[in-house]
């Protein structure tokens, strides 16, 4: 009985069949399991690791080097607070202290409901909106205390559930077009236009010395 | 108005809301580029690039003309776009891949036909969700628009376009980490030589890597010649470039400007822009290129946002992002939190960033909480000088990648600016700022 479910288990085939080695799918792929699971549980791993021939240990090894892959559970909403340096001078240290007092965990925790998991995290790219939280990877601006306690309440209510999906859920659009383009019709391609170039290149170089030529000839006279 | 009257090439569609349709794309130039490339030939578009002198926009400055010319003695075989971006305060091509997909993906269609190929992977930090959907629902149009895939508008050439997703690496937006992202693994650095992308990149064949912005300047280039590109700045910097601004000013955001013209004053405090800084406060010190970047302090303010300006001063403009710090701002609580950063983002493999950046964050962790020492100085620019030896700028190379020698930025000109504020963080045990 396989863990990941059939529909999982085609998708990341799809994503396979876009790179020309197999394990450059782990990646995308680890993001489909966390997507069914909410966070990557070993068994997930352990059929990634037989679909793309690579060892359990391998896809380990990758996945606990990034941030966003969770080799242990996650609350259904990752609340991420960054504290670098532009969203420091706008008051993050103050709203991740806030935070973890009103939710009552520290950074890194979950809530005993499983709701929130809060992190602190580095410069997340929206350096205009300070302090910048996400949720699920989702922005959700520059808050204040009372913005952030609205923000749980919202969450926690589900509010905010057709903005922001459970976490795992990345990317809801699906690559709709564009199979790969055969690998004989683009040598093909290359061949005619390599030919091409090198006719383009002969023909410059023959008009180069007819003017080099010439122009001696009329330096001679 | 801006200070300049140069054009937007990057963010004139930013206007609309609309900005990232399809056909809000199509009324307003989209494809143009693309399609007047395919009437040149592959060596032809290079050499509008070439004309336009377009410095690369991820941080090093490479001319992106020149790195294709490097490729093009020998066939290429792969196109990536950096799209990690993860230098912090750096915002910029999250706002050019949520708003503009379009325009990326145009550019980098140009740049696979005058670079012939026909495989391209878009690497997007996967902290990105919606830039992600954008832009994968954008090659979803222009797949069936006919403009990217087999035989693009007709033109007998024909490319592929897939969109990675990164999972939460600062190390990824370094090329060969992305590469070793991309093929799946930890992101670790690649050594070179040999392992330079041109030579041995991609499944160790010759890879072009490209930024974001790089690419998103491309079609405005085909469009309007290298030339109109290259009348626009001053020497080495030409064109216009993204500056992500943020700290203390009363209009943080990305402001497209010209290179050169425009001073670090005009971006900080022009209306138009930053719009000073609130409550009227004095600028204490800017960061000018990311935090990797030294600070500088307010008499730099008037110098020319260029590249060679801001090189020749001591620092650089690294990724475009711009912080302002007043002077209500702990800077050493600046520099322990970009060195908390450093330590927390370090891959691990070197020596002196792996355990430089971890000793310099307990020693800065000490002082900001009142128990430094007395030697504590000595020691931070000592362990920085073993990272980066001489401490000058640009750093000499220690480590496999530059993420190691840019750790002691912030510590040493934080130093030598405000060395009289970090002792007296030692000596009694505070913070004179309050």
């Amino acid at each position: 009985m396989s863990h990941l479910s059939s529909d999982t288990l085609q998708r990341a085939k799809d994503l396979v069949a876009l790179y020309p080695e197999p394990r450059s799918a782990l990646i995308p792929i680890c993001h489909l399991a966390q997507e069914q699971d909410g966070w990557l549980r070993p068994e997930a791993m352990e059929e990634v690791a037989s679909l793309l021939g690579i060892t359990p240990a391998e896809v380990r090894g990758t996945a606990t080097f990034y941030d966003m892959l969770h080799t242990e559970p996650v609350g259904r909403y990752l609340v991420s607070i960054c504290t670098n340096i532009a969203c420091l001078l706008g008051g993050a240290q103050e709203l991740l202290e806030h935070a973890e007092h009103s939710l009552g965990v520290r950074a890194g925790g979950t809530t005993p409901d499983g709701t929130i998991t809060l992190e602190e995290a580095e410069c997340l790219a929206d350096c205009d909106r300070t302090p910048c939280v996400t949720v699920n990877h989702r922005y959700v601006g520059g808050l204040s205390a009372e913005g952030f306690d609205q923000l749980v309440d919202d969450l926690r209510a589900g509010r905010r559930s057709d903005e922001i999906p459970p976490h795992g859920t990345l990317v809801r659009v699906r690559r709709s077009g564009g199979l790969r383009v055969p690998r004989e019709r683009v040598a093909a391609e290359r061949a005619a236009m390599a030919e091409a170039q090198a006719a383009r290149a002969a023909a410059a170089q023959a008009a180069q010395a007819a003017q080099g030529a010439q122009a001696s000839k009329e330096q001679g006279a | 108005m801006p200070v300049t009257d140069a054009p937007r090439i990057v963010t004139a569609r930013m206007a609309h809301d609309d900005s990232f349709t399809l056909e809000r794309f199509l009324a307003t130039g989209g494809y143009e580029g693309l399609r007047k490339a395919l009437t040149m030939t592959p060596e032809a578009v290079a050499a509008e690039v070439d004309a336009a002198s377009l410095l690369g926009r991820g941080g090093a400055g490479f001319p992106a003309g020149r790195k294709w010319s490097m490729l093009r003695k020998d066939p290429v075989t792969y196109l990536v776009v950096n799209g990690d971006e993860s230098e912090p305060a750096t915002f910029k091509d999250h706002l050019l891949v949520e708003r503009d997909p379009h325009q990326l993906i145009e550019g980098v269609l140009i740049a696979a036909y005058a670079l012939q190929v026909s495989q391209v992977f878009v690497y997007l930090r996967g902290e990105f969700a919606l830039g992600l959907e954008r832009v994968t629902g954008a090659l979803n149009e222009a797949y069936e628009y006919g403009a990217v895939g087999a035989d693009v508008f007709g033109s007998g050439f024909s490319v592929d376009v897939v969109v990675h997703p990164g999972a939460g690496a600062y190390i990824c937006g370094e090329e060969t980490a992305l590469l070793e992202s991309l093929e799946g693994k930890r992101g670790f650095p690649r050594i070179k030589p040999p392992f330079f992308p041109a030579v041995i990149g991609l499944y160790g064949q010759p890879t072009v890597v490209n930024n974001v912005e790089t690419m998103s300047n491309l079609p405005w280039i085909v469009r309007n010649g290298g030339k109109a590109f290259a009348a626009l700045g001053e020497g080495r910097s030409t064109g216009t470039r993204l500056f992500a601004l943020s700290g203390h000013v009363r209009r943080p955001g990305t402001y497209e400007v010209e290179m050169v013209k425009t001073t670090f004053r005009d971006l900080v405090y022009a209306p138009v822009y930053g719009g000073g800084v609130p409550g009227d406060r004095a600028v204490k010190a800017i960061v000018p290129g990311g935090v990797s970047a030294p600070w500088f302090g307010p008499d730099k303010l008037d110098l020319p946002l260029g590249q060679d300006e801001v090189g020749n001063a001591g620092s650089m403009l690294g990724s475009g992002a711009i912080t302002v710090m007043d002077d209500s701002t702990c800077m050493v609580r600046a520099a322990w939190r970009i060195t908390k950063f450093f330590a927390r983002e370090s891959c691990g493999q070197c020596t002196p960033c792996r355990e430089g950046s971890g000793w310099l964050e307990r020693v800065l962790r000490r002082i900001e909480h009142g128990e430094g020492r007395e030697e504590d100085l000595d020691l931070l620019l000592d362990v920085s000088d073993n990272i980066a030896p001489g401490l000058q700028w640009p750093p000499q190379q220690t480590t496999i990648c530059v993420l190691g020698p840019s750790i002691p930025s912030s510590i040493h000109s934080g130093i030598e600016m405000f060395r009289g504020e970090f002792l007296l963080h030692v000596k009694e045990g505070r913070c004179p700022i309050g």
